[in-house]
């Protein structure tokens, strides 16, 4: 059983596992984080931007335009072609997967790259929140790319000897050959097309060997943790998993006992960040700024976390005295994303199943949009531009700050100090991500929400669920660099976890012992058993092995035709037997004084008893025969008299237990 | 021998009154608790006193499963688990979950506060009643307890219909409900994957019954309520079963955009409003169609169907309106029905009503066999449908799929005897040996017996090699052998007589492996042959034979073999 990384990203992953002959990826993480080294590409002609100078190498010998900065970052300046760094493509070949299982909808947004032109002819399985959500994000990221303005690209930077020169993270960036473009809307539909739908709890049969099983996660809509199983073997998968209670159904743990392999992925990325803290830190900041009269832009996902604010809004703006401020949602999934967070009642925490229950819709979003007090637009452009009104809070992304309509609300307030940038997706380094708009006048803050778990939640979920094994991240069996004296940001068990990063083949500690095969009704009651040890009992099994989609079943052996009747019946006894008919072990000992005793009741009385160093010897005088006795053993030697050797046969096994 | 027995209590050879007694595997179900629209005495309700006759149900149930929110399949809840007493789990699904109790309320009223019936449950226990109700989501395998497991599949009948695979080891159960086979405008066909149960227990209402065109009865429903329209008249739809008026609904709605219409449709305030609410919320279960197109345009925000209220009878104009049954007990109907009768432009439209519901969300004879030919059962159980009907449909399934078919009455109980495999834990190294030797493809003339030792403890049965069991047991081997000395004339020297032998089983034992030792012995398989020649005359040869008891037909073969002598 072994393990293929091909993402070294914690919480967006993407392992393959191969175990008992099926190939199952688990997850396919994109990380966007490469798109950080590029310049943000405003809708509105930047001149700011384009002023910025080239980097020229300190010999004066290369000059490249494309790369811009000043002292502290340069940056590529060209369209985002090739901005994306792919899970591992080539660390074993993709076309032998089977089965792509997905945990949520942030751990699948690779998955066009995988299933589209490997030669993936596997299924995918999802929850249909995963499925229908991942689609809206994909589809967001796609409207995103497409809508950047087209600029030359540049690729004179990706040349290893030029790359070693440049500075900063440009010259760290790993493989910047292998980056992709964004994939197409029609990608993106035929990858979705392989998804196959599951529920919680639904056991999923693969070939027969091995089943599998998504449990809930609580950590976003429909998120799913893994049972990968057979009859005898066990891995868990987990990804991101949360114990608090926000919007969805709450973690399934208990299914996750008695794994032999647990692999944890997606731990919180900011584990000495509290996210109630935080939510109590945004929302005061929001209101704050809203009271100066300034404006509040939240770069977001349009699914996830944004349920959370937004319901917490809801709450907050009566008391904080917020009415009358408008809150934008501007995405080109917004009112999807809010229509489907709706409807899927089954996926949500007790409280919100309630609700539907009564019926009413399951979010309070609802309400604030049959208010008027959120509105929701696809982009900046039409219905937006004229209806908007400041002082305002907008919700839009994309988190990283390069592409979507974030740009344009970062250009636009930029340089107020009245307004405030609020971040609170956890997935990029919020300095990192404002390092091309600086020098910024506008207030920044940082209240990362991750409710993913931390270290002190899931040591202690390891110590009730018990797995043999745990394989992990390299990343968490060390504290973060940034806190190395932090021991408790780290995972410390016995045994320790096994570590892995990107490229990483791991071979799993299994020891398969047994399979599950079916005795077919017919053998099974012709078995025989008997008792060798109280409350154990045996029964010898002489059976024919039928092993068909991986199943094995075992039947009665077929009597063997009787043989024609012929006339050189003679020679028939003269035939060796076809084929070899089993006997079985023999276990026991044979006691001395009843083994005489039977041997009398059989007629044979003339019997000289010597003995020996490990037993005795029985001389059947008037047989000529030998039967040696040992503890472990017995000798019958007889000549030219079968049918004494079968008798005193009969009689020894009469002793002796079958097996 | 184990077996399956299935009681009905309610629908059996009769439709109302659902209630389906399984025991399989030691574990008991109640599949259904409905009541009976046809009787107001105790013939309403399921007779539970089948089950036991003195006090809870608790104690004889496992669980009881509930295939959708109709009264016939749930509206002896309450009294069953409330009144007569039962607190195990009750599973159904999400939409059941939530729109069951609405109807029950509604039921409790016409029975209590419009009829005034006494010793009926109460609100309050309704409320109790559904605490116990676990909700079950579609393909979710839930485990009951460690051996009973249920999962569920989509029926199509109403939001939130199932079918529900009730599974103890090896054994299984499927029960349908009431079930679709063909999408129509808002819920998607029953599906169910090839389980193979021991039984399959189907409704059979339309068993006799081929749909003929449903587009050409809705052509005729909306042409006549067109046609009163046009002429300025009003129309009164009563209809009865939620879930139906949502069809018609859609039917009306669609039908009014493509014609532009404008007069106004009204439904009743309560039930049918609330319900589209339900419908909104669990859009998941609707069809494929709705389901894509709910963000642009949910189906059931209808734009010409408001809510009506009692002053608008009066007012002039076509109109069409939706009666429900609360509506129908209140009077409300009565009192609209006498306004409008006056007055020959207006239409009641109840025999139409009734025609295309009897045709809508059941499955028909050909839904059932394609059920059938999905889930491959067994054996077949009817229930839900007129004995007659059973009667014809169960002679068809027994020809065309060669299954016995069961159709028992109410109290009468078919068992039916399965036989389930066993399911044993083998050793992998003796699996793998076994595999390795028997190559890909068994050969079905020369089946290749495998052999190995059950060990039976407490609850595991595990199948390993005999060495293993030994082993595992911790008990010694005790070797039995057999030695016999055979007595042969033949004039050669010792070596070569052991070669003549050698050559001789060589020739005749074709599938054995004979080896010639240097050590002067022959082997064949694990048996020992040696050759001396006794010390008066050189031609006098005593062969000594050695074997174990593994290899005693073999052994006891040569012994004789030998003593026939060598071929010269």
């Amino acid at each position: 059983m072994k393990l293929y990384c091909l993402s070294g990203h914690p919480t967006l992953p993407c392992n393959v596992l191969k175990f008992k002959s099926t190939t199952i990826m688990l997850d396919c993480g994109l990380d966007t984080t490469s798109v950080l080294n590029f310049l943000p590409l405003p809708l509105v002609h930047s001149p700011r931007l384009s002023k910025l100078p080239g980097w020229i190498s300190k010999d004066g010998a290369i000059n490249l335009e494309k790369v811009k900065g000043d002292e502290r970052q340069f940056m590529i300046h060209s369209q985002m072609a090739n901005c994306l760094q792919l899970p591992e493509l080539e660390l074993l070949d993709l076309s032998t997967i089977d089965v792509i299982l997905i945990s949520n909808y942030h751990c699948m947004m690779a998955l066009p790259y995988i299933t589209e032109h490997t030669g993936f002819t596997g299924t995918v399985y999802a929850t249909e929140p995963t499925l229908q959500i991942g689609r809206l994000l994909m589809e967001e990221l796609v409207n995103f790319m497409e809508r950047v303005p087209k600029a030359q690209s540049a690729t004179c930077w990706k040349n290893k000897e030029i790359q070693r020169l440049l500075p900063g993270p440009l010259k760290d960036a790993v493989d910047v050959w292998t980056w992709k473009r964004c994939y197409s809307m029609q990608e993106v539909n035929s990858a979705l097309s392989k998804v196959q739908l599951v529920g919680y709890s639904q056991k999923v049969e693969l070939f027969g060997a091995v089943q599998v099983s998504p449990l809930s996660s609580g950590y976003s809509l429909g998120s799913s943790n893994w049972i990968i199983q057979s009859h005898h073997e066990k891995v868990s998968y987990v990804s991101g998993s949360s114990l608090l209670t926000t919007h969805p159904q709450p973690m399934d743990q208990s299914s996750l006992k008695n794994s032999d392999v647990l692999i944890l992925t997606g731990l919180t990325q900011m584990p000495t960040a509290n996210p109630d803290g935080m939510l109590g830190e945004f929302c005061s900041n929001l209101a704050m700024t809203i009271r100066a009269g300034g404006n509040v832009l939240v770069p977001c996902y349009s699914s996830g976390v944004i349920y959370d604010l937004l319901e917490c809004l809801y709450q907050f703006i009566e008391s904080a005295n917020l009415g009358t401020t408008p809150f934008y949602f501007i995405s080109p999934v917004a009112n999807s994303s809010l229509e489907f967070s709706q409807i899927f009642a089954e996926w949500l925490c007790h409280n919100k199943q309630t609700k539907v229950y009564l019926p009413e819709p399951p979010f309070p979003h609802a309400e604030l949009i049959q208010t008027n007090k959120l509105k929701h637009y696809p982009s900046i452009h039409g219905d937006f531009s004229s209806e908007f009104r400041q002082p305002c809070v907008v919700f839009t992304g994309h988190p990283s700050l390069r592409f979507g309509d974030v740009v344009h609300f970062m250009e636009l307030w930029g340089k107020s100090s009245l307004n405030t940038v609020i971040f609170t997706e956890p997935d990029f380094s919020y300095l990192d991500a404002l390092a091309p708009y600086q020098p910024l006048a506008m207030k920044c803050v940082y209240c990362p929400i991750d409710t993913r778990l931390n270290f002190h939640q899931v040591s202690k979920l390891l110590k009730e669920v018990q797995p043999l094994h745990v394989v992990c991240p390299e990343q968490y069996t060390q504290p973060p660099v940034t806190q190395s004296h932090r021991a408790d940001l780290m995972l410390e068990l016995q045994p320790p976890p096994m570590p892995y990063r990107r490229c990483s083949v791991l071979n799993l500690p299994f020891r398969r012992r047994y399979e599950r095969v079916y005795i077919l009704p017919e053998l099974a009651n012709s078995l025989v058993p008997s008792e060798v040890k109280p409350g154990i009992s045996v029964a010898t099994v002489s059976a024919v092995l039928q092993s068909k989609d991986n199943k094995h079943t075992l039947q009665s052996v077929p009597k063997p035709p009787p043989a024609p009747p012929s006339k050189k019946r003679k020679r028939v006894i003269e035939e060796p037997p076809v084929t070899l008919a089993h006997k079985p072990l023999l276990s026991g000992a044979v006691p001395l004084e009843a083994f005489l005793a039977t041997l009398q009741k059989h007629g044979i009385t003339e019997v000289k008893v010597e003995e020996t160093a490990d037993g005795h010897i029985l001389h059947l005088q008037a047989e000529d025969t030998l039967i040696q006795l040992e503890e472990d053993g017995t000798h019958i030697v007889c000549d030219n008299n079968e049918p004494l050797r079968a008798t005193l046969r009969d009689l020894v096994l009469r002793f002796l237990q079958k097996l | 021998m184990p077996e399956i027995k299935v009681t009905p209590l309610g629908a059996g050879q009769d439709v109302g009154r659902s209630c389906i007694l399984v025991s399989i595997g030691g574990k008991n179900i109640m599949l259904d608790c409905g009541m009976h629209m046809g009787y107001n005495d105790d013939r309403r309700f399921p007779d539970f006193s089948y089950i036991t006759q003195n006090g809870r149900l608790t104690d004889f149930l496992d669980c009881v499963i509930i295939s959708h929110f109709h009264l016939d399949h749930c509206g002896a809840l309450p009294y069953m688990s409330e009144m007569v007493g039962y607190d195990g789990p009750i599973y159904m699904t999400h939409p059941t979950k939530a729109i069951c109790p609405i109807l029950l309320e509604d039921f409790r009223k016409i029975t209590v506060d419009k009829k005034g019936e006494t010793n009926f449950f109460t609100s309050q226990m309704i409320k109790d009643c559904m605490k116990k109700v676990i909700p079950l989501n579609l393909h979710q395998t839930v485990q009951v307890d460690d051996e009973l497991e249920i999962k569920a599949y989509y029926a199509g009948h109403v939001l939130g219909a199932a079918m529900v695979h009730i599974k103890v080891g090896s054994e299984s159960v499927v029960y349908t409900g009431d079930y679709n086979m063909t999408p129509d405008r808002h819920l998607g066909a029953a599906w169910i994957d090839k389980c193979r149960p021991d039984i399959l227990i189907s409704e059979s209402t339309y068993a006799t019954t081929i749909r003929d065109s449903k587009r050409c009865r809705e052509r005729d429903f909306l042409k006549k309520v067109h046609e009163s329209i046009e002429r300025g008249g009003k129309v009164l739809i009563p209809v009865f079963a939620l879930g139906r008026a949502q069809e018609l609904c859609i039917l009306l709605e669609t039908f009014w955009e493509r014609m532009n219409l404008k007069a106004p449709i009204y439904f009743s305030t309560g039930l049918t409003e609330k319900a589209n609410h339900y419908y909104k919320l669990f859009i998941t279960w609707t069809n494929q169609k709705i389901r894509k197109t709910f963000v642009q345009r949910n189906m059931f925000e209808f734009k010409h169907i408001k809510a009506f209220d009692r002053s608008y009878a009066d007012n002039p104009g076509p109109m069409v309106v939706f009666a429900t049954p609360g509506m129908l007990h209140a009077g409300q109907s009565l009192q609209i029905f006498k306004k409008w009768a006056g007055n020959e432009k207006n239409m009641l439209d109840v025999k139409m009503q009734v025609e295309y519901m009897s045709f809508s969300a059941h499955a028909d004879a050909k839904g059932i066999m394609q059920l059938i030919r999905m889930a491959e059962p067994r054996n077949m159980l009817l229930v839900h449908g007129e004995a007659a009907k059973m009667e014809f449909l169960k002679g068809k399934i027994e020809q065309e799929f060669s299954i016995d078919c069961y159709m028992p009455a109410n109290g009468e109980t078919t068992s039916v005897i399965t036989n389930p495999s066993v399911p044993v834990d083998m050793s992998l190294n003796l699996l793998k040996r076994e595999m390795a030797l028997g190559g890909p493809l068994p050969d079905p003339k020369k089946p290749r017996a495998m052999h190995g030792t059950l060990i039976m403890k407490e609850n595991s049965l595990k199948l390993v090699s005999s060495e293993q069991a030994l082993k595992e047991l911790g008990l010694n081997e005790h070797q039995l052998r057999f030695t016999c000395r055979v007595q042969l004339q033949d004039p050669h020297s010792d070596s070569d007589t052991l070669h003549r032998i050698y050559t001789h089983l060589k020739s005749l034992l074709k599938d054995y492996t004979i080896q010639h030792l240097p050590d002067g012995t022959v082997m064949v398989e694990s048996i020992v042959i040696k050759v001396s020649s006794s010390a008066e005359d050189a031609n006098s040869k005593v062969l000594l034979l050695s074997w174990s008891y593994q290899d005693e037909d073999l052994g006891s073969y040569l012994s004789s073999l030998l003593k026939k002598g060598l071929p010269t």
